[in-house]
């Protein structure tokens, strides 16, 4: 591990040039240095370390430049970390709070049992993105992707807000998101910029016009999404918005009784 | 036969390149792919399988064969004498390292099949032909002859693989040495066996190679459907069965890449129905006929063949896949930075769908050059 010109400090900025450092190395120096009172990294030359930020609890801005490896920040809670590229799967699995917004796609099971929080994605996601995500009373985690989602969208959601745009993707031949959408969802809400295939949807699925307060809630999300990629957030709004939300609070409920 | 074999769960990476128009590059550039993913792995097993190595011999049926003593190499050798015509043959160089602990007997044979008068007569009727001798042969070493593999057997191409990190089996059988226009690795994450030479991936049959992550839940349903046609799974491990459910679906019954994929990851019933009728009518009859070896299981899986380089995906995409192009070249690996660690900035890069091969096929041209120029019947001397 070489530390003198890996770690570079200025004006209260921590740059770690992470080119062939192993990632429990990497995570370890960005421990220390939180540890000591830094409060802004700045990583370059990352390429497919996994587990950065995980677990952090701290108020800390992270900048990843390169791709990261699988879970970035999960289970941490305060860090906002932001994605110059690319990112893997399981991006903000378990994630507690903070932020994480990211300038490309990401793979799958993003925010994989997400309990609060808010993760931005500008472009594609892939499978199983919000799986299992909760909310409890006011802590309500967030997830706005703005291309087009894989399959199991949302799959057993149980609380969160998802909002899939379908503007800023890769793929203009795929649908704006795949088979299984809300598949035994039993709780928060998704919206959808435009309206979903029926037979994309989960059996558990109604479908709304969103009311005006959640147009309000909408338009707050959506700002805060267009400012990180300095989108045009009234583009966003411009077209209709559908919710897709649980009719049931056990969807499986009758599975076992006649 | 022993009916014991392993599940390959979870974990592992896979890396492949290809050059469409056949530049042959060194196994250094997947080495440093799979070895981004060194963590998808652990240690317990490493491999890789390259095309165009052996351009100088590449009209003969290059057999790596790994041994656990020398009674099996005496015995395999003897069989082979009496069976195959060996042009030349030798150690696998290797490259002594302490990463490497403890390695079978690892020879090759550069070789083609020795035919009975009964063999001469059905292939000459065209009940047969070369390449199912070549198949028979190999099932009876690795079924039969005990302590005795092979672990590849195609023109022109080589496995490699054993016990170690990818990146320390690389170094092992000095890949960085050799030079092909595809190359597939693999890191192994064995969670219920301690390892060993044979369970390495890739596993191989004529010039298929596939290396896999995941684990085939099929496997005993896929593995009774191929004893059938007379495969044998002897190296206990789940992923030998796609091998040669390649082999049977595509070299011998003719089914296209496509459509051979179709019947490895069928679209749902649901999805067949809302097809127009003719293509619902082909799918009903491919998930009809192929049922047996539909592979259930989560499956990211490269195969590769004389002809190119597939990936593909398990229908509920339950393991990682992502595919890059730059130029005549294309990446597959488990993870972004994989590909990334050897190409910098593609032009495209993207995750296939689930249950949608990418199919990355030589040039014509590369394939025509690598055909076998020599009937069978005019092979010279040089014989063992």
């Amino acid at each position: 591990m070489r530390d003198a010109q890996t770690i570079q400090k200025k004006n209260g900025m921590v740059r770690i040039d992470s080119a062939g450092l192993y990632y429990r190395d990497l995570n370890r120096i960005i421990r220390d240095e939180i540890r000591q009172g830094t409060r802004h990294l700045d990583l370059v030359n990352i390429n497919g370390q996994r587990y950065i930020a995980d677990a952090i609890k701290a108020e800390v801005t992270v900048d990843i430049h390169g791709t990261p490896g699988q879970d970035i920040g999960a289970f941490m809670n305060g860090p906002i970390v932001r994605v110059h590229n690319n990112a893997q799967d399981g991006v903000g699995n378990t994630m507690d709070g903070g932020k994480i917004v990211v300038d490309g796609m990401v793979g799958d099971v993003c925010g994989y049992a997400m309990r609060g929080g808010k993760i931005h994605i500008k472009g594609d996601c892939g499978y199983r993105v919000g799986i299992h995500m909760k909310e409890y009373y006011e802590k309500v985690p967030v997830i706005v992707v703005g291309g087009k989602a894989g399959d199991f969208f949302g799959e057993y959601m149980a609380g969160g807000r998802l909002i899939l745009l379908g503007m800023y993707s890769h793929h203009p031949e795929r649908p704006i998101v795949g088979l299984f959408m809300g598949s035994g969802m039993h709780g928060g809400a998704i919206f959808v910029r435009g309206k979903v295939d029926e037979h994309r949807l989960g059996k558990e699925l109604g479908v709304a016009e969103p009311t005006a307060q959640d147009r309000e809630i909408l338009d707050v999300f959506i700002a805060d999404f267009a400012k990180d990629f300095d989108l045009d957030a009234r583009e966003i709004m411009s077209e209709p918005f559908y919710k897709y939300y649980p009719k049931s609070l056990r969807p499986y409920g009758n599975l076992y009784a006649y | 036969m022993n009916h014991a074999y392993q599940k390959d769960i979870s974990g592992c990476g896979l890396a492949g390149v290809i050059s469409r128009k056949g530049e042959r590059i060194s196994g250094s550039v997947v080495t440093k792919a799979i070895w981004n993913q060194h963590d998808r792995g652990n240690g317990l097993g490493g491999g890789f399988a390259a095309y165009g190595i052996y351009p100088e011999y590449k009209e003969l049926y290059a057999f790596h064969i790994m041994y656990s003593h020398d009674k099996a190499k005496r015995e395999t050798e003897e069989y082979l004498k009496e069976k195959m015509i060996i042009h030349h043959l030798g150690k696998i160089p290797i490259r002594e390292t302490e990463k490497i602990q403890k390695h079978p007997l690892l020879i090759r044979y550069f070789t083609v099949p020795s035919l009975s008068d009964e063999e001469r007569q059905k292939v000459d009727t065209g009940i047969v032909c070369e390449d199912d001798i070549v198949v028979e042969r190999v099932m009876h070493i690795n079924h039969d002859i005990e302590g005795a593999f092979v672990f590849s057997s195609g023109k022109n191409m080589g496995a490699f693989k054993g016990v170690g990190f990818p990146e320390d089996i690389s170094e092992f059988f000095m890949l960085d040495e050799y030079k092909g226009y595809i190359w597939t690795a693999h890191n192994r994450f064995p969670t219920n066996t301690p390892g060993w030479w044979g369970g390495a991936h890739p596993f191989t049959i004529l010039d298929w190679s596939i290396v896999h992550n995941g684990e085939i839940s099929s496997y005993g349903i896929n593995k009774r459907y191929l004893e059938m046609f007379g495969y044998k799974c002897t190296l206990l491990t789940d992923t030998e069965v796609v091998a040669y459910m390649l082999d049977l679906l595509i070299r011998r019954h003719g089914l296209s890449y496509e459509v051979a994929c179709k019947a490895l990851a069928s679209p749902f019933w649901h999805e067949i129905e809302m097809m127009d009728e003719d293509e619902a009518k082909a799918l009903t009859a491919i998930r009809m006929i192929y049922g047996s070896s539909l592979l259930n299981g989560p499956f990211a899986i490269l195969f590769a063949n004389n002809r190119g380089l597939v990936g593909l995906n398990d229908r509920v995409k339950l393991r990682p896949l992502i595919v890059a192009e730059k130029g005549d070249f294309v990446y597959m690996a488990s993870e972004e930075s994989a590909i990334r660690e050897i190409c910098r900035d593609p032009e495209r890069l993207w995750a296939p769908i689930a249950g949608q091969p990418v199919v990355a096929l030589l040039d014509q041209e590369v394939v025509d050059n690598n055909k076998s120029e020599m009937p069978i019947g005019l092979q010279t001397t040089g014989a063992i």
